[in-house]
């Protein structure tokens, strides 16, 4: 697995493609590409920041890898986070997955996001026109992580 | 015992501190223990740590809930609920 927590951008088409290049085992590679937005309730969005508990996060994160790994045959996982300011239409977070077959990759892949932001210590706070806002949780990521209790 | 207390996120904010080292009494034995003694102070804390109060806490960075129990030296994190992804 390679999970990285970083302020800088990463190249999604690199990242996938070292998930498949090496190893011809793989067939499926599945992967999510969360992304800033514009508008959240209503309130113009400039920036945003990702704050987050450096040690704990890569834990976490390491964490739920593993529970996908034990629930699913997967031959490689990619988690990267981005931390620090971003601004609308810059990616935030990758999750890549690769197996043999794409019914692994999907399940693992949706699995690890659903359990990302349930569970991985960030918070998110949005700059916007009427002042500085942290964003709340909400209410679907956690019906969303629940869908995959065993 | 002494603990280690990070606060995250918004709690950071309205603590007004991200930090500190306590020495709590000998009855702060698990989390729920902790967080009625940090109430204890009054104020903000009351107010963002009384019961029914959303947040989250993490024990040497696992997730944790009011029944894990405490050791010297132990890191507990208290936080909103998380906004990643």
């Amino acid at each position: 697995m390679k999970i990285r927590v970083q302020t800088e951008p990463f190249d999604l088409a690199a990242e996938v493609t070292a998930l498949y290049r090496d190893n011809p085992a793989v067939g499926a590679v599945a992967s999510f590409l969360g992304v800033t937005r514009d508008v959240n309730a209503g309130l113009g969005v400039h920036t945003m920041t990702l704050e987050h508990y450096p040690g704990m996060t890569e834990r976490a994160l390491e964490k739920i890898v593993r529970e996908a790994e034990q629930r699913w045959h997967l031959l490689g996982v990619t988690v990267i986070h981005r931390v620090g300011p971003l601004a609308p239409t810059e990616p935030i977070v990758l999750v890549a997955v690769a197996s043999a077959h794409r019914g692994e990759a999907f399940q693992a892949c949706e699995f690890i996001i659903d359990y990302l932001k349930t569970r991985a210590p960030f918070w998110k706070k949005e700059l916007t026109p009427q002042g500085e806002r942290w964003v709340d949780a909400r209410d679907s990521d956690e019906t969303a992580a629940a869908r995959w209790r065993t | 015992m002494k603990l280690r207390l990070r606060y995250f996120a918004r709690l950071r904010e309205l603590f007004g501190t991200g930090a500190e080292t306590v020495q709590v009494p000998d009855d702060v034995r698990c989390l729920a223990d902790l967080i009625g003694w940090l109430a204890g102070r009054g104020g903000v804390w009351a107010e963002q740590l009384a019961p029914g109060r959303a947040f989250r806490m993490a024990v040497n960075q696992d997730m944790a809930g009011p029944e894990t129990r405490l050791a010297d030296d132990d890191e507990v994190a208290l936080f909103p609920p998380v906004t990643g992804g």
